[in-house]
């Protein structure tokens, strides 16, 4: 991997873009990398646009703004395609990872055409069948860990079930929905350009 | 060897109040700084930490709260941001003046208004002549550092001033970083208890606190205050020592980031150095010679120090991240100015007031700062010392 890589992530208020950026931030933390995981918080409101952000490197991190520059961009919420310019600033030989259901050219069409990689899944059909709701980021954060090879999946399945008895230690039932999201996303994303 | 950890700036400031194990913290919620007392409660109800938590329902009654605590012989805390701070202000001057060496986590945020939840100084400019220590921290590590130190200055006997540690709202409050963490038991060896000289609660020496201070008393009460604020420079420095034989970690009045050989150099606070520090590695790889100054101890302010450091460059900005609203540059600005005029250093000096109400800060942008820098090497010509940085319509 280059030494620093830059996230960032779209998402709406509630859909927990942010928990996913501090997920991603702690998985990659416990594979001894720098990290960083900060929201940017504006009016919050549910549905209102969110950004998230990561920073991962090998070298200590100084650098404390916002990421304008990113090697690659998740949207949890292809509803946001219509009103945000994700792309921006996006790297050409970076990537994006949608959630969507569009059909691949319809999709393009609304990233502007970018000319790096393009990523889809369904984050929701996933997050239906493995947690019968809709919590889109366990599934996103799958997929961009898969397309930026930033750990390999082993250490990222093995982490992620000591975060996830952490972070759901007052409702251990779902921890098994949420590691099969896991594995089910890792496979079901899928390169489109 | 310390614990290595990843903690947002609240939590690391909530983890080493949670080690220092203070007597009293009396806090009221304010964004963004409000996680802070939220995870101490925390501390509290689960037993970790044997503090009295007293939720008040005001700011004022928080800072009165500390003070009582404080005065009666306790180790008070505290923590908030902007519009707390600014409803504290009255028990801030009395605290500072009755001695009470209380201990504060200020999380930076504007004051309002019109109302903004986001990172600026101008709720620490504002209190910054108010008799209060304040240190800037640019990450959680040294939000966490500063706080575990605090007290050892404070409560110096030479000193006995209370102290504020400064990290910027979001920017560092809430973003998830690497930190090394100190062993519980060398925190509590470090921070050592607290042992008042006079105390309320003292029964073999009945004293009165904060009566009537006439004519008659209250300059030289001042001038003890000064004197106290000047003697923290060497505490500070000394307990600086201590702590880099405990941990590694170095820290002085402030940080010098390649300024050594450097012709062109920023000063600035909290977590904007470290986007400057990449600036400079930047454009030292230009060939261009920046350097950078991150002032750690506002109050007392080193003005002689910093002259010093700042005597060979060829260009100096400062950066601001409160305006003073006073037609003539921001705080950090004038006290460097003044510092350079009274120990006659002359580099040419401009100020960028910058990042006011969360205004985003690049790398970029800096790199625009040190390419002024140049120009006015170049020129030796200052048309404007009073400028915006990130200013929509200005640059």
């Amino acid at each position: 991997m280059n030494n620093l890589i830059e996230i960032r992530w779209h998402g709406r208020g509630g859909q927990g873009a942010k928990t996913a950026s501090l997920l991603l931030a702690d998985a990659a933390f416990n594979t001894g990398k720098y990290i960083q995981g900060f929201p940017e918080y504006g009016p919050e409101r549910m549905g209102a646009p969110i950004t998230a952000y990561n920073r991962i490197s090998n070298e200590p991190i100084t650098v404390h703004s916002n990421i304008y520059y990113p090697d690659y961009v998740v949207v949890v919420d292809d509803t946001l395609l219509d009103s945000v310019d994700v792309t921006a600033g996006l790297k050409p030989d970076g990537a994006i990872v949608v959630n969507s259901t569009l059909d691949n050219e319809t999709l393009k069409g609304k990233l502007k055409n970018y000319s790096g990689a393009i990523y889809k899944i369904d984050a929701r059909k996933i997050s239906l069948e493995t947690l019968g709701k809709y919590f889109p980021n366990t599934p996103m954060l799958a997929a961009i860990v898969k397309v930026s090879n930033i750990m390999t999946e082993e250490e990222f399945m093995k982490d992620m079930v000591g975060s996830f008895k952490h972070k759901f230690a007052k409702k251990p039932d779902v921890i098994d929905g949420n590691m099969k999201a896991l594995e089910i996303a890792l496979k079901e994303v899928e390169k489109i350009n | 060897m310390g614990i290595r950890e990843r903690l947002s700036g609240n939590e690391a400031a909530a983890t080493a109040m949670k080690q220092i194990n203070p007597d009293v913290v009396a806090a009221f919620p304010i964004t963004p700084s409000t996680e802070i007392p939220q995870y101490f409660s925390t501390f509290v109800s689960n037993g970790v930490v044997d503090t009295e938590f007293v939720a008040v329902e005001s700011e004022h009654s928080a800072m009165s709260a500390c003070i009582g605590a404080e005065a009666a012989g306790a180790r008070a805390m505290t923590a908030t941001s902007a519009n707390g701070l600014s409803l504290m202000w009255e028990m801030i001057y009395i605290a500072s003046s009755l001695r009470l060496p209380i201990v504060m986590s200020l999380v930076n945020r504007a004051v309002s208004g019109p109302l903004n939840i986001h990172c600026d100084h101008s709720d620490a400019m504002g209190v910054r002549d108010s008799g209060w220590i304040q240190l800037f921290s640019e990450t959680n590590q040294e939000a966490y550092d500063n706080l575990i130190m605090a007290h050892r200055i404070a409560e110096n006997k030479d000193v006995l001033l209370p102290l504020m540690v400064c990290q910027d709202g979001f920017i560092t409050s809430h973003s998830i970083e690497n930190i090394e963490l100190i062993e519980d038991e060398k925190v509590k060896e470090f921070v050592g208890k607290y042992k008042p000289e006079h105390y309320l609660l003292n029964k073999q020496e009945p004293i009165a606190i904060g009566p009537l201070d006439v004519q008659t008393y209250l300059f030289e009460h001042k001038a003890q205050q000064a004197k106290a604020m000047e003697a923290a420079k060497k505490v500070i420095l000394e307990v600086a020592e201590d702590f880099e034989k405990l941990t590694g970690r170095k820290y002085g009045f402030f940080e010098e980031y390649k300024l050594e050989d450097a012709e062109i150099a920023i000063v600035c606070m909290n977590s904007t150095a470290g986007t400057a520090k990449a600036t400079v590695n930047r454009l030292r790889e230009q060939g261009i010679k920046a350097g950078l100054l991150k002032v750690r101890v506002f109050r007392p302010f080193p003005a002689k120090e910093i002259a010093e450091a700042l005597k060979n460059l060829k260009a100096v900005a400062v950066l601001d991240k409160a305006d003073s609203l006073n037609a003539a540059g921001g705080a950090l600005f004038e006290d460097i100015t003044s510092g350079m005029f009274v120990n006659n250093v002359q580099v040419p000096t401009v100020n960028y007031v910058y990042g006011i109400g969360g205004r985003d800060t690049t790398v970029e942008e800096l790199e625009k700062v040190y390419k002024d820098l140049l120009e006015i090497k170049e020129s030796g010509k200052i048309e404007n010392p009073y400028r915006y940085l990130g200013l929509r319509g200005e640059n």
